[in-house]
């Protein structure tokens, strides 16, 4: 060929491959930018998630009170003088608050308007009354102003989830009630507290009544047996496992199951837990007991992997010279495999845990998803845990509940965060690089 | 007398027994413990063994075996027209019964066959107790002595506590295989129940959803069908979505957090990651039902699509945003066993990152993505919480996501989480389809490992 057609084809294949490079770089930025849109993405559904629960859930930790003058008037409370706490504890404190908002609104005459005048206060301020004249008697003859818990549909008009438009019969808060409640609100007789009702109380079926404390009390009591239950044996299998077992095809059949139960969906253990703790070995329904038991069998998969790496992770030099001195197989085990490796099994043990926290479906086949009340006193009483109850109360149709869920939520998020905070220090502070 | 304080009783004998052990040990030798066979704390633990072994037994025992017996006891004493009721009346009685000696019911209007039919329970519970109160002590106290009846300084003593620890070891090692057995045996159990009313393939086959049993013969609408395929169709759509939100994204993140993500980057994702997969399914339920769901349902509009309000696209994005971490941890492992020696081969042939990792890693860590893309795929179908919230209820046999279906797991929580008796079709179908669950995750689980397993390529 002659120089100049050599020439020109070199230059064209430098064209050419100018622009495949060029092609090339462009895919590797497009490549990139798509896994920063990946990351992004998951981080946005991240922060928005958290965004949506806090700004719903905060407003659930103040309360809407109204403050009203009260005559604690004796001839209701104690017509016979006698101070006795039975009279006292019964009296119809419901009379003093209507008697005291009828004062107020005097333009409520009809039935109707005074049942809707009354339907401002929650249902739980004539306890209120109770508890405060059961303190100090001495208030019984007296007048003064009394800071009451507002209903919920109050509350949710004053923190403006509530619209005050629209169609009178659809709205939960008729536009007289409206009227009384900015009435109030005009005389600063409306104000708004740190509300301890949602950290103190039990569940109930009014938004403002309505609390966390049983449920945590009956997460902490189902935790306390889960822990019980899985630890040791998860320990004492994971050290089986790794120390003992021969290799033969009853510990390959071990630990295949252990790996197949990891990847059962936890609806399933629920189902076990139906048909034999509860049918079969008739132990109370929806008590901490059996959540626990049925959590602990989730659980254990998790913790006899992570307590196997640990154990494996100790080198063979510190068994060798414990078995040089003279030890058993067992004291080799029990008095140094062991401790150098709790720091890797304490780690896998709260996440596991971190991880049962979270479970609700099985729970729901055992009953707890019942509406209970009471806070539970001991591991066989009826009881809930924060999963489910944050389950309960999203069904429930009161507006006031979306803002309660939410807080819920945040107390849950609070007490994983802490769980998983903690397991990291400890990985931290005390998992050794051999 | 209840069984706390007779469990207290055990362990109160047994921590005694350990330490008369040690002392007899001591004694036996005149206080020179290096003539011993093994060290005196074993000696005492040989003790506490046969002091709290046999007498725990024995208390275990009973408490499995107590209530069927008083069950047995007390539909005994009972008149034979009360006894001779069907299974579930009786039940209803004996749980009268229950209430009322329990103190829960009042004793003032109840009728006199149960009133006296529940001072024989009290009577009875209270003397079996005394009886296994007296039965486990003595039990106890017999092993006890014995035990220190064989001290002696040839006693092999750490031999034969090792042995009991051992025996122990290997029975906590069993649980888990009874886990396993304990679920197919009860799934496996209750089906044939099932199966016994309602034909296999009608249940398999069957394109309606319907579960209803008629209370009285008469009933309206009483015919319930319980054909699965509705359900098999919705978790199959609803697990599809969320595997096209997770799988991208989370192949994406793993390759970006592993090959281009600068240390700041790292720091800050991998947490947010980590958080993502720590937060309570119930929580993403709540977001999905909340949020979710009406925006996708506001955008539909805009755009004139008619979007249920628990449209499967919802519950579908939200369950994939869920899955990324998990998605995106397995695939970042399977891309860290890939040596670094190809990854050098290829730069050194002029190729840039991403056709690195485009056709040499990606391809050469491809069982494992798909053994991770089975896995996640098993955890979708298996999730409930999201799909409980945010899917809907009545059986759909779609493909357009966004209408309402229900899915295999909505369906077993709702049909056990009501008061339906517990023999009836109904209720049974539950275990049925939580029978089929566990088979399906089951199979995915052993198809994702012998696939990693068997195209796993030899690297060195």
């Amino acid at each position: 060929m002659t120089e100049a057609a050599i020439e020109a084809m070199q230059f064209r294949q430098a064209e050419t491959s100018a622009v495949r490079v060029r092609r090339r770089y462009a895919a590797e930025r497009r490549f990139r930018f798509y896994g920063v849109l990946a990351i992004s993405v998951a981080v946005l559904m991240l922060a928005l998630l958290l965004a949506t629960i806090v700004s719903k859930g905060y407003g659930a930790f103040v309360q809407t009170e109204i403050t009203i003058d009260i005559n604690f008037d004796s001839a209701v409370i104690d017509p016979a003088g006698t101070l006795d706490p039975a009279v006292l504890a019964t009296a119809d404190y419901a009379k003093l608050i209507k008697e005291a908002l009828y004062a107020q609104f005097p333009e409520a005459t009809s039935r109707g308007d005074k049942r809707a005048l009354y339907d401002l206060v929650s249902t739980g301020a004539s306890y209120e009354l109770q508890k405060m004249v059961l303190t100090d008697p001495s208030l019984i003859g007296k007048t003064q102003p009394v800071t009451l818990t507002a209903s919920d549909d109050v509350d949710m008009l004053n923190k403006g989830y509530m619209s005050r438009s629209g169609v009178e019969a659809e709205r939960r808060l008729n536009d007289k009630q409206v009227g009384w409640i900015d009435g109030l609100a005009a005389k600063g007789l409306v104000s708004t507290a740190l509300g301890t009702a949602f950290l103190t109380h039990g569940d109930s079926r009014e938004p403002e009544q309505a609390g966390v404390w049983g449920a945590v009390v009956g997460t902490v009591f189902t935790m306390l047996v889960t822990l019980l239950m899985t630890l040791p044996l998860g320990v004492a299998t994971a050290v089986y496992l790794e120390e003992f077992a021969p290799k033969n095809r009853w510990t390959d059949l071990i630990e295949i199951n252990i790996n197949n139960l990891a990847a059962v969906p936890s609806i399933v253990f629920g189902l076990l837990g139906l048909a034999v703790f509860l049918n079969f070995f008739g132990l109370p329904r929806s008590a901490p007991l059996v959540g626990g038991m049925v959590l602990a069998l989730i659980v254990l998969p998790t913790i006899i992997i992570a307590g196997r790496a640990a154990i494996k992770a100790v080198p063979p030099s510190i068994r060798e010279a414990a078995l040089g001195v003279g030890a058993s197989k067992l004291q080799v085990v029990t008095h140094h495999v062991l401790p150098l490796a709790m720091p890797g099994i304490l780690t896998g043990t709260i996440i596991g845990m971190a991880h049962a926290l979270g479970e609700t479906a099985p729970l729901l086949m055992i009953g707890m998803v019942a509406f209970i009340v009471d806070i539970p006193g001991g591991i066989t009483d009826a009881a809930t845990v924060l999963p489910v109850q944050i389950y309960i109360w999203a069904d429930s149709p009161e507006r006031a509940f979306v803002e309660r869920t939410s807080a819920a939520i945040m107390v849950l998020l609070a007490v994983l965060l802490v769980m998983n905070g903690l397991a990291i220090l400890l990985r931290r502070q005390f998992e050794r690089r051999w | 007398m209840n069984l706390t304080v007779i469990f207290a009783t055990l362990l109160i004998l047994t921590a005694v027994g350990y330490f008369l052990g040690r002392q007899r040990a001591f004694a036996s030798v005149g206080g020179r413990a290096s003539q011993l066979h093994s060290l005196p704390s074993y000696h005492g633990a040989y003790v506490a063994l046969w002091c709290l072994l046999p007498a725990l037994l024995l208390f275990l025992l009973w408490m499995l075996a107590e209530p069927h017996i008083l069950r047995a006891i007390t539909i005994g004493a009972l008149p034979p027209e009360l006894a001779n009721l069907p299974n579930n009346q009786l039940g209803l009685v004996l749980n009268d019964i229950q209430n009322i000696a329990e103190g829960n019911a009042a004793r003032a209007g109840a009728d006199p066959a149960k009133l006296a039919a529940a001072d024989h329970l009290i009577t009875w519970e209270r003397t079996g107790r005394i009886a296994i109160a007296i039965a486990a002590v003595a039990a106890a106290l017999a092993g006890l002595l014995w035990g220190r009846h064989r001290i002696a300084p040839a006693l092999r003593a750490r031999n034969s506590v090792e042995r009991t620890a051992t025996i122990l070891l290997i029975a906590c090692s069993t649980i888990s295989v009874i886990t396993t057995v304990g679920i197919v045996l009860s799934l496996l159990f209750e089906s044939l129940r099932f199966f016994a009313q309602v034909p296999f393939y009608e249940f398999l086959f069957g394109l309606q959803w319907s579960p209803q049993t008629a209370m009285r013969a008469d009933q309206v609408g009483s015919s319930g069908a319980f054909g699965a395929i509705p359900l098999f169709a919705g978790t199959l759509l609803i697990t599809l979505i969320a595997m096209v939100v997770a799988v991208p994204l989370g192949l994406m993140a793993a390759i970006y957090m592993a090959d281009y993500a600068s240390k700041t980057v790292r720091a800050f994702v991998k947490p947010a990651l980590e958080v993502l997969a720590g937060i309570p399914t119930v929580v993403y339920g709540f977001f999905a039902a909340l949020t979710v769901a009406p925006f996708i349902r506001g955008a539909g509009q805009s755009i004139g699509l008619d979007v249920a309000s628990e449209s499967a696209l919802a519950a579908g994005v939200v369950m994939g945003v869920m899955i990324i971490p998990f998605v995106s941890s397995l695939s970042d492992d399977v891309m860290n066993a890939v040596p670094q020696s190809l990854r050098d081969g290829s730069y050194a042939l002029g190729a840039t990152k991403s056709e690195t990792i485009r056709q040499v890693v990606v391809p050469a860590a491809l069982p494992g993505i798909v053994g991770a893309v089975l896995l996640a795929v098993s955890r979708a179908i298996g999730e409930t919480m999201i799909v409980v919230m945010a899917a809907g209820l009545t059986a759909n046999l779609t493909a357009n996501p966004l209408e309402a279906v229900t899915t295999v797991t909505v369906q077993i929580a709702t049909l056990l989480v009501g008061d339906q008796e517990f023999d009836s079709p109904k209720t049974l179908s539950a275990f049925a389809l939580g029978l089929v669950l566990f088979c399906v995750t089951l199979a995915l689980n052993i198809v994702a490992l012998s696939i990693v397993r068997r195209y796993r390529e030899k690297y060195d």
